[in-house]
């Protein structure tokens, strides 16, 4: 692989004492996808969580073990500093409520209040939502507020709002599962597309979708990495009993 | 067997137009107020009663433009006061839900909410009008802001604790700073409530009377020293009222008229603004 | 808020610079307005807290004179005498008592009246959103004007019937002020119980209905008991406010420092008598009103925890039964 955005060393996460995350070591290549895959309860969204820290918001959780982010260490970073180099999708779309199309889009820089000339936000209004596949849509209305849009558009919104602070790597949390089939395979593409310039580490509990979009794939199970690799050899020859019972639809 | 389902049945009906007899029964000291402020109050009124300063008895005339700008001025000096105050320690309570500190701050919240008014005048009296030796706007206004502030922080706790907690998370993720998610996320899309909790804080205090009699006591000039009397319109109703002369009586259902609407203006305000600028999640 | 230089730059920054916008802000000024921030919210929790026991204190210290001299026979004491600065708060205490549960026994067929019609019988629709929009109109208007329109109104009416009964027609008195507190309570009471009686689950009144239960039975067996302790706080809120309500009060009843003969009687209370003496009042007269004041808090107090009290127990129960 050339180049890692990501790298975790045996990590551990835990709530009240309570071991969620087991000595997971795992690396995402860069502008690839990787997913994360797993039962429910496995401990996909906290592992996700730790790469921006955004675990710290939960009162008794801790860590332990070492994570990198471009060789540096996240866990010596502001985590302010850390989280604008870090983009996050919700799984549900969470768009300003207050905010117009034009200013969710660029509110990475407005709430972090950085100034900057009107052709500059344009151009990274404009570049961001064209990333997102969104610019057709939005165009003619950039300012009213993202609200009115769809779900699928309103994820797209945030997609855009995140890509607009170029992210060293983006993080999806099932962006998918609060959105009809349509919107579904309309950011499916957009995954797709954006791999070109974008490393993003994705979780999702659709196997199909893991296998259509992303290049590596990691299976957690009960908090444990039990495999991570290539998805294209994963899904046809699984290493572990586990893995192959997950794929086939045993449990989760 | 039938004898006895009709008598329950009976008591039934019997009942039910009891309750609403005596639910619609409410509405008549209601009507009447409003039908008596109406009918006297319209007929004082007039363009000096809004303009003039009150004269001495035996003048005919006059108006209570100084309870008007008194009580605008008590108005603003409470808000200043206490909207700060209250917006800080709703935020507070709507961000830490458990713990001593904000548990107790809320008992004391419902505590000052139940306060009388009077007591909240002894008050004003024995921090502001004792050391500065004189009734004063000042001393008003800070009763009045005492009162406001229960009113905004409960409803700034409510409003914010209503806020989806993935808009946090969403500006979080962002990088951004604490404290500016709350100034930048959370409080405009909690505004609604805020301001009407807010206006809602402003009608209770217009028409009190009972934390002015012994601070911003009355003037019946025009004053704009925070550190001299000041008139309100709740406090003329009342010297008015007290008065012995049917001029000033009938002066006080003029200055009614006004209050009232004053009053009832600001609690439409505050429902309409509820309603209409309603951040859409 | 942000460097002079990092506005040119931004476009640069943003569009070609591999770390985007991370590295250009001014994270170490942040941490310090996110510690400021955290302090200033601590602070203003603790002002709340401050506030009550500065106001207690307040109290306590300036009432200290009269509690010196007079100790707890205060509210024994049945002259209230200025020029003799002989003070005993007893009238004070009796008008008080007098006049909040005479209001609160007026008030309550009509508040129970007012839960129950909005509670059960006409939950939605227009007449019962006049109905709700009339009570609050009632509860925002201010206390001196209903004073006013009872010492115009009321009082001439009172006075008539006093007259035609044979007792001294005074007009104003506790039963004047009385009446006028149970339209000024009745708003209260008849939201928390609207509010409580709306709590009780559908399922239980719709087992009573099945079984062929009239409404009448349903609201006395069911909708009654189970929303007993909420009206209870209500009325007990409703009392809080009546004993602490001033302005009509002071204004109706008749501003007199005796133990009244009956109900019909002129008299005072606790804030009644502060209201018309504190102005003048210097010296011991004024600590002892500023005793009756720290009386009238703490007893406003109690009621209002306890009402309180009750009505969050209330809550939490039926959220564990939602939940
Ligand atoms: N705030 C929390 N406090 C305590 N335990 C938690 C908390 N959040 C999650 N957990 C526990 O941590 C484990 C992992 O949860 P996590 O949300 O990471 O799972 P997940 O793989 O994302 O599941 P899903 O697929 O359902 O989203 C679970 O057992 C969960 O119960
Ligand atoms: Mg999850």
């Amino acid at each position: 692989m050339e180049g890692t955005i990501l790298r975790t060393e045996d990590f551990s996460a835990y709530y009240n004492n309570n071991q969620v995350l087991k000595n997971i070591t795992f690396s995402t290549p860069k502008n690839l996808v990787t997913a994360l895959m797993g039962p429910s309860g496995c401990g996909k969204t906290t592992l996700i969580r730790c790469v921006n820290r955004m675990h710290e918001l939960i009162p008794d959780a801790k860590v332990s073990g070492k994570m990198y982010l471009m060789d540096k260490d996240i866990y010596s970073m502001e985590p302010i500093v850390l989280r604008r180099k870090i983009g996050m999708v919700f799984q549900k779309p969470n768009p300003f409520p207050t905010m117009n199309i034009y200013n969710n889009v660029i509110a990475g820089y407005k709430l972090n209040g950085i100034k900057m000339p009107r052709d500059n936000s344009d151009a990274i209004v404009e570049q961001s939502l064209k990333s997102a596949g969104l610019w057709n849509e939005v165009k003619d209305f950039l300012y009213r507020k993202g609200t009115f849009l769809s779900g699928g558009q309103q994820q797209r919104l945030c997609i855009a709002r995140a890509l607009a602070m170029k992210p060293e790597i983006l993080l999806l949390d099932e962006p998918t599962s609060a959105l009809d089939p349509k919107s579904t395979a309309h950011i499916e593409e957009l995954i797709v597309e954006l791999k070109k310039t974008q490393t993003m580490l994705l979780v999702t509990h659709n196997i199909a979708q893991a296998a259509r979009i992303s290049d590596y794939t990691a299976f957690l199970y009960l908090g444990e990495l039990i495999e991570f690799g290539p998805t294209e050899k994963m899904f046809t020859v699984p290493k572990d009993r586990r893995t192959e019972e997950y794929l086939t639809g045993k449990f989760g | 067997m039938e004898r006895q389902v009709q008598f329950r049945l009976i008591k039934n009906g019997v009942f039910k137009i009891l309750v609403v007899l005596l639910a619609v029964i409410c509405l008549i000291p209601l009507l009447l107020i409003l039908y008596y402020i109406t009918k006297n109050g319209i007929a004082v009124i007039n363009w000096d009663f809004f303009t003039q300063l009150p004269r001495p008895i035996g003048e005919s005339g006059g108006g209570i433009f100084n309870s008007i700008i008194g009580t605008i001025i008590l108005i603003i000096l409470s808000s200043i006061i206490s909207v700060p105050f209250g917006i800080a320690t709703g935020i507070y309570l709507s961000e830490n839900k458990e713990g001593k500190l904000p548990n107790t701050a809320r008992l004391c919240v419902v505590v000052l909410q139940g306060t009388p008014s009077i007591v909240l005048g002894i008050i004003a009296y024995i921090w502001v009008v004792v050391p500065f030796k004189s009734f004063s706007a000042l001393s008003g206004g800070i009763a009045l802001s005492i009162m406001m502030l229960p009113v905004i922080i409960k409803t700034t706790e409510e409003t914010l604790k209503l806020i989806p907690y993935n808009l946090k998370e969403a500006s979080l993720a962002l990088g951004v700073p604490y404290y500016r998610t709350i100034l930048k996320v959370i409080l405009p899309a909690g505004i609604n409530g805020i301001l009407t909790g807010f206006l809602l804080s402003v009608a209770r205090i217009t028409g009190e009377t009972a934390p002015l009699l012994f601070t911003a006591f009355g003037n019946q000039f025009m004053n704009f020293n925070f550190l001299k009397p000041i008139d309100s319109l709740p406090y003329r109703i009342f010297f008015y009222a007290m008065s012995p002369y049917p001029e000033w009586h009938a002066f006080a259902w003029g200055a009614s008229f006004i209050l009232v609407i004053i009053v009832l203006g600001f609690n439409l305000i505050a429902r309409g603004i509820s309603a209409k600028w309603k951040v859409q999640f | 808020m942000i460097d002079n230089h990092s506005a040119h730059d931004t476009k640069v920054l943003c569009l070609n610079r591999p770390f985007g916008v991370a590295d250009t802000l001014p994270e170490k000024r942040f941490d310090k307005l996110e510690k400021r921030f955290a302090t200033i919210l601590t602070l203003s929790g603790l002002v709340v807290v401050i506030l009550l026991l500065a106001i207690f204190l307040s109290l306590l210290l300036y009432s200290m004179p009269a509690i010196k001299t007079f100790g707890i026979a205060f509210f024994m004491g049945r002259t209230w005498d200025a020029a003799a600065s002989q003070f005993g708060a007893l009238p004070f205490l009796v008008g008080t008592l007098l006049t909040s549960f005479l209001a609160l026994l007026i008030s309550i067929p009509f508040s129970m009246s007012i839960s129950i019609f909005l509670g059960e019988y006409f939950r939605e629709g227009a007449f019962s959103t006049f109905l709700k929009s009339s009570i609050e109109v009632l509860a925002g208007i201010p206390s001196v004007i209903y004073g006013l329109w009872g010492l115009f109104v009321l009082m001439p009416v009172v006075r008539y019937m006093e007259v035609k009964m044979g007792v001294p027609p005074y007009g104003v008195g506790i039963f004047t002020s009385s009446l006028i507190l149970a339209v000024m309570i009745i708003p209260f009471s008849a939201s928390i119980g609207r509010e409580v009686i709306s709590l009780v689950p559908a399922d239980l009144k719709e087992a009573a209905y099945s079984l062929g239960a009239t409404k009448y039975e349903v609201i006395k067996r069911i909708i009654i008991p189970y929303a007993r302790s909420g009206m209870i706080a209500g009325i007990l809120l409703a009392l809080g406010r009546a004993i602490g309500e001033t302005m009509a009060v002071t204004m109706l009843i008749g501003n007199s420092n005796f133990i009244p003969q009956s109900i019909f009687s002129p008299a005072n209370t606790m804030a009644s008598v502060i209201a018309n003496e504190f102005a003048e009042a210097t010296g011991i007269t004024a600590a002892s009103l500023i005793y009756v004041g720290l009386i009238l808090f703490i007893v406003t107090t109690i009621v209002n925890i306890v009402g309180n009290w009750i009505i969050k127990k209330i809550g939490i129960e039926a959220s564990r039964e939602i939940g």
